[in-house]
């Protein structure tokens, strides 16, 4: 176990919880701000990331990158509307050091489209690096690594 | 046709509007009857179907389990470095005995009952073939005349080029390069010319659609200047580049070539870019999605979209390259398997490049993931109503191949190919 205050869990704890809030909220443009600029976000399925193979499902490395995806998500990307709604489990914390956190967290995102039931859309887990900046604490890097072997027709929002 | 009386919503049969293919009835998409038909007269036989490439398996041993329409196959290289296909039923109790999904081996083994096939689908193992020695006789065991050599894996015919692997059930099938024929070997060779590939990784989808759905997706050059603000806006793909359409002979398998042209804003007197898709004041926030660097072997054309029919697509959009597998599960929906990859040669620039276009495409891709949505709701509008038709008439009814964009030629050739091949 890796010692980290009570406090900094809570902190990273809250992180999470936003995270999961407001990517469910349908207000896309709060996704990018938790992250640093500088940023990775990595959608990637479990067999390209445990064979080692380099392409993701998405692969972002700039905080400008996020934002297009939202203007994406927004103007460009035709796609049958749904909710999605993210539960995540308690995270690991692997490593701490002076401001900066390495932790992981399972999660399942639950698809729901209008007039259907809703069904498990993705699941898998985030490897993360959180550190704390004058904003609070946000993302380096998100390596987001999805055990469904099969994307149920397409993703557009961010998981 | 278009007035149905209430006897005729679900008709038993494909209504077609004379010789022509241009309306294409909506019972081809919806009736598992014509399906399994499909599955028999196009995936099992005389056809090709891509299974992988070269570069998946490099070593011998190495393995891919993949499928040829609804059947899984596995794709091994042997000791002696060939390269083969056999089908993962084990031809004692018919078990799917192969559950990884690649790995290295020396031979197969079906857990059930040990039966142990070589690389190359030869049985050459049978527990208590022999019987088991008990108290002095001899309990069980395979008839005398049990022949190992009749008993095997089902072994597919194999053809290789330019490192992409294909299969057939049939071994009567034509040569791979007679299939393809001239005009569309010259562009799989463009992309295929036998450079060292380099594996980057998958992504799976099933779309809740018909297969054909995705053929025809890319044999239609209406939609993208429409559907996909990415390709108008940026200029990847629009009415107005310079374009070629062009068909095999039989009009099964097509390439649409293009060349990129201009993006941002020109003359408002431009039809193309008064789409509503077209957005003159979109810039991207990091430019390096589009960092296209031109490659030599384009030899032109900045974008390349072959279809083979029936299994595979084979994608050339600027820096990005992929294969698409189809593979159909039922009507109503397929497995869709992107295979990303670059060269052996390439700089690290390259592969980064490469890495980042990948962004559109796939199922979660800025311009691909609206190609998946539109073919699910294309299957909704056709299951209500089989008894309609689609309308594919863009350019006219004919079937022949263009120097422009603005025709769904593409599409009434394959549907004419289909009813041939279909009787129906």
């Amino acid at each position: 176990m890796i010692p980290i205050e009570f406090p900094a869990y809570c902190a990273l704890l809250q992180l999470y919880a936003d995270y999961a809030q407001a990517v469910d909220s349908g207000n896309w443009d709060l996704w990018p701000e938790f992250f640093v600029d500088d940023c990775s976000y990595r959608l990637v399925p479990r067999e390209n990331h445990e064979r080692g193979l380099p392409l993701a499902t998405l692969s972002f490395e700039s905080k400008g990158m996020l934002k297009d995806r939202v203007y994406g998500i927004r103007e460009t990307l035709f796609h049958d509307p749904y909710y999605q709604r993210h539960v995540v489990g308690i995270p690991l914390v692997r490593a701490s050091s002076e401001g900066r956190i390495e932790s992981e967290a399972n999660y399942a995102v639950f698809r729901t489209k209008l007039n259907e039931l809703s069904t498990v859309f993705n699941v898998g887990r985030t490897l993360d690096v959180v550190v704390e900046t004058p904003a609070g604490l946000k993302f380096e890097s998100r390596t987001i690594v999805y055990d469904s072997e099969m994307i149920p027709n397409s993703i557009i929002y961010p998981i | 046709m278009d007035r149905p009386t209430l006897d005729s919503v679900f008709p038993a049969l494909p209504v077609w509007n004379g010789p022509g293919t241009s309306r294409i009835p909506f019972l081809a998409y919806t009736s598992d009857e014509l399906h399994r038909r499909e599955l028999e007269r196009f995936f099992y036989k005389g056809h090709w179907c891509y299974v992988g490439l070269e570069a998946e398996i490099p070593i011998p041993g190495d393995f891919k389990r993949t499928a040829v329409g609804e059947r899984s196959v596995i794709l091994v290289r042997a000791q002696d470095g060939s390269v083969h296909v056999v089908e993962n039923v084990c031809a004692h109790r018919g078990m799917s005995f192969c559950r990884e999904r690649s790995g290295n081996r020396k031979d197969f083994t079906c857990p059930y009952h040990q039966w142990n096939y070589s690389l190359q689908g030869d049985l050459q193992g049978v527990p208590f073939r022999r019987g088991v020695k008990q108290d002095g006789k001899v309990n069980g065991g395979m008839p005398a005349d049990f022949k190992p050599a009749e008993n095997g894996l089902t072994k597919l015919k194999v053809a290789t080029r330019g490192g992409v692997v294909f299969a057939s059930f049939d071994h009567d099938v034509e040569p791979l390069e007679d299939f393809l024929g001239p005009t569309i070997l010259r562009w799989f060779d463009r992309l295929f010319d036998g450079r060292a590939l380099k594996l980057y990784g998958y992504n799976r989808q099933r779309i809740p659609g018909n297969w054909k759905l995705m053929q025809e997706n890319i044999k239609d050059p209406y939609h993208p200047g429409l559907l996909h603000t990415w390709f108008v806006t940026f200029g990847l793909w629009r009415a107005d580049n310079k374009s070629q359409l062009v068909m095999d002979s039989r009009f099964r398998h097509a390439a649409m070539i293009s060349t990129r042209g201009s993006s941002g804003a020109p003359s408002q007197e431009l039809q193309v870019t008064r789409v509503s898709s077209f957005k003159a004041d979109m810039k991207l926030e990091d430019p390096r999605f589009l960092d296209i660097v031109g490659e030599e072997w384009w030899g032109g054309p900045t974008a390349v979209m072959t279809t083979i029919f029936p299994s595979v697509i084979l994608q050339q959009q600027v820096n990005s390259v992929s294969t698409r597998h189809i593979q159909p599960d039922g009507h109503g929906a397929f497995d869709f398997v992107w295979t990303h990859f670059g060269f052996a040669d390439d700089s690290e620039d390259m592969t980064q490049r490469r890495l980042r276009q990948a962004n559109l495409f796939g199922p979660a891709g800025f311009v691909s993931a609206d190609d998946g949505e539109v073919i699910e709701l294309s299957q909704q509008g056709f299951e209500q109503k089989p008894f309609h038709r689609t309308l594919a008439e863009l350019g006219g009814t004919d079937v022949a191949d263009a120097d422009h964009m603005v025709t769904e030629t593409l599409i009434r050739g394959m549907y004419r190919y289909w009813r041939e091949v279909m009787e129906a």
